[in-house]
C-alpha cells in the first residue's frame, strides 16, 4: 500500500473529570502517516499540545498491538473505528485521507463514568468478575494432562468466549447500554467446562445481579455488540448467559457462596 | 418480553385466522358466526381477558426497559453509525410498538367497544362484516391501518427472533430457521390482515 500524508480536523470530547459537564475541542493535525497507528496520530497531536504548553488529551492504552482490551475511543459514531474486528491501536490512518474530518468520543454509559477525556472507568467490569468468585480445583500434585475429558465442541466454544479482552466496547456499541455481551462471554467461558461446575450456579447469579447494580442498561437483542466487538464474540453467548440463569434459579440445592460488596 | 411477545404472536395467529372467514364468500355470514361466538361465550371473554393482561404487561415492561436503557447512557453521543447488518427496526422497537398502542386504541374502537356496549348495556348487535366494509371503506381509516400494519410487520419482525434469544435459544442449527421462520410469519399475518381492508377497498368482497 502506497505511503501518503495528510492533514486531518479532529473533533476530540474534552472533561476534566466526571463531575464536570464535557464538550468538543477542534484541533488541527498535519503531516500524519497513512502508517501510523490511530493512537500514535493522538500521540503526535499530544505532543504538539504539549509544545503549546496546553493540556495534552488523555486516553487509554496499553499493549498497543490489539489484545489488552485497554484502548477505548468511539470513532466517528462506532467503538473502536470503522475496521470491523478490530481495537483502535490496531485502527492505522491509511483508514482516513486528507481533509477528513473525525470524531472522537469516550465509551458513554452511565456505569463508566469518565476519569478525564477519553478515559472511562471500566472498574464495574472488574467488579463483575470478582461477583463471579472463584474456580475450585484440585490442589496438590500436578494431575495428568486431560484427565478431565472435554470434548473439542464446548473447548472451543469456551475458548471463542474466554477471547473477551474485556474492552468495553459491547456496553459503548450498544443503544441500551447493555453489558450482556461481556457478562455472556465471562459466564460461557467457564460454563462449557467441566471445570468450575461447583460454582456453577452461584456465579451466573451473582455475575448477573452485580451488573444490574451497576446501571448498565438491557439487552434488546440489536447485536451491535457482536457487530463491534474487536474479538467477535458471539451473541450466542448471551443466550448461554440467559439459560445458565434460568437454570440457576430453578435448581435447588445450596444457594451458593455470595460475594461481598 | 420475550414470553409475553411469544404469547402475543400465538394470539395473531387466531386472530388471523379466524378473520380470514371473510373471504370465504358467503356475504360475511361465516365471519359474523364466529364474531358473535367470540365475543359471547363466556370461556372466550375469560381468555379475552388473559389477552389483556399480555398486552398490558408487554407494554409496561417495555416502558420500565426504556427508562432503565435511557438512564443508563445519560450523555448521549454526538454521532452514532450502525453497520448494514443492523437492523433499524431493531432500534425502534419502542417507538414501533407506541405506533402499535396507537393503532390498538383505533382497532379498539372500531370493532370492540359496540360488542362491548351490545354486551352490557343492551344496545343492538352490530353486523361486524358490514362494520368492516364501513370503516375499511373511508379512505382515511384504511390509510391509519396500513400504516398501523407497517408498525406491526417491523416490529415483528424484530420481536419473533428476538423472542427466542431472550429464552436462552440461540443455536448454530436453528438460529437461522427461527429467523426465516419470523420473516416468514410477519409477513404472512400482516399481509393477511392488510388483505382485509383492501379487499372492501377495492370492491372485492
Amino acid at each position: 500500500m502506497e505511503h501518503y500524508t495528510m492533514n486531518l480536523t479532529l473533533k476530540v470530547w474534552r472533561q476534566k473529570n466526571s463531575e464536570t459537564v464535557g464538550h468538543f475541542e477542534t484541533f488541527e493535525v498535519k503531516d500524519i502517516s497513512s502508517e501510523m497507528s490511530f493512537l500514535e496520530m493522538f500521540d503526535v497531536l499530544n505532543e504538539q499540545l504539549i509544545s503549546e504548553g496546553k493540556d495534552p488529551i488523555a486516553f487509554d492504552h496499553d499493549c498497543r498491538e490489539g489484545i489488552c482490551g485497554a484502548c477505548s475511543m468511539y470513532v466517528d459514531g462506532r467503538a473502536h473505528g470503522p475496521w470491523e474486528k478490530n481495537t483502535v491501536c490496531q485502527l492505522h490512518m491509511r483508514a482516513y485521507h486528507d481533509g477528513d474530518t473525525i470524531v472522537v468520543e469516550p465509551w458513554r454509559s452511565a456505569a463508566f463514568p469518565v476519569i478525564k477525556d477519553l478515559m472511562v472507568d471500566r472498574r464495574a467490569f472488574d467488579r463483575i468478575i470478582e461477583a463471579g468468585g472463584f474456580v475450585s480445583v484440585n490442589t496438590g500434585n500436578a494431575p495428568d494432562a486431560n484427565s478431565i475429558p472435554v470434548s473439542k465442541v464446548a473447548a472451543d466454544e469456551a475458548f471463542d468466549a474466554a477471547a473477551c479482552i474485556g474492552c468495553g466496547a459491547c456496553v459503548a456499541a450498544c443503544p441500551n447500554g447493555s453489558a450482556a455481551l461481556f457478562i455472556g462471554a465471562k459466564v460461557s467461558q467457564l460454563a462449557f467446562l467441566p471445570q468450575g461446575d461447583a460454582e456453577r450456579a452461584s456465579r451466573v447469579k451473582n455475575m448477573v445481579d452485580q451488573a444490574a447494580k451497576e446501571g448498565f442498561g438491557n439487552c434488546g437483542n440489536i447485536y451491535n455488540c457482536e457487530a463491534e466487538c474487536p474479538k467477535g464474540i458471539s451473541v450466542g453467548n448471551i443466550a448461554k448467559m440467559k439459560r445458565e440463569y434460568m437454570r440457576a434459579s430453578v435448581s435447588s440445592g445450596p444457594a451458593g457462596i455470595r460475594s461481598e460488596s | 418480553m420475550g414470553f409475553t411477545g411469544l404469547f402475543l404472536i400465538a394470539f395473531l395467529i387466531v386472530h388471523a385466522g379466524l378473520n380470514a372467514t371473510i373471504f370465504m364468500n358467503d356475504d360475511g355470514e361465516t365471519f359474523n358466526k364466529t364474531s358473535h361466538f367470540m365475543s359471547h361465550n363466556w370461556i372466550m371473554r375469560f381468555l379475552e381477558l388473559g389477552l389483556f393482561i399480555g398486552f398490558i404487561i408487554h407494554i409496561v415492561q417495555g416502558m420500565i426497559l426504556t427508562r432503565m436503557n435511557r438512564a443508563a447512557r445519560p450523555v448521549k453521543y454526538s454521532k452514532t453509525r450502525y453497520i448494514s447488518k443492523i437492523k433499524w427496526y431493531s432500534r425502534y422497537m419502542g417507538i414501533l410498538g407506541i405506533l402499535i398502542l396507537l393503532y390498538l386504541i383505533m382497532h379498539l374502537a372500531h370493532f370492540w367497544v359496540e360488542t362491548k356496549s351490545e354486551l352490557y348495556f343492551g344496545a343492538e348487535e352490530v353486523n361486524q362484516y358490514e362494520r368492516m366494509r364501513e370503516v375499511f371503506t373511508q379512505p382515511l381509516w384504511f390509510v391509519l391501518y396500513m400504516v398501523g400494519l407497517a408498525a406491526l410487520l417491523y416490529h415483528l419482525l424484530h420481536g419473533f427472533q428476538s423472542a427466542f434469544q431472550s429464552l436462552g435459544m440461540n443455536d448454530k442449527t436453528w438460529t437461522p430457521l427461527v429467523k426465516k421462520l419470523g420473516v416468514a410469519y410477519s409477513v404472512i399475518i400482516v399481509l393477511l390482515f392488510a388483505l382485509m381492508p383492501i379487499a372492501f377497498m377495492v370492491g372485492w368482497l
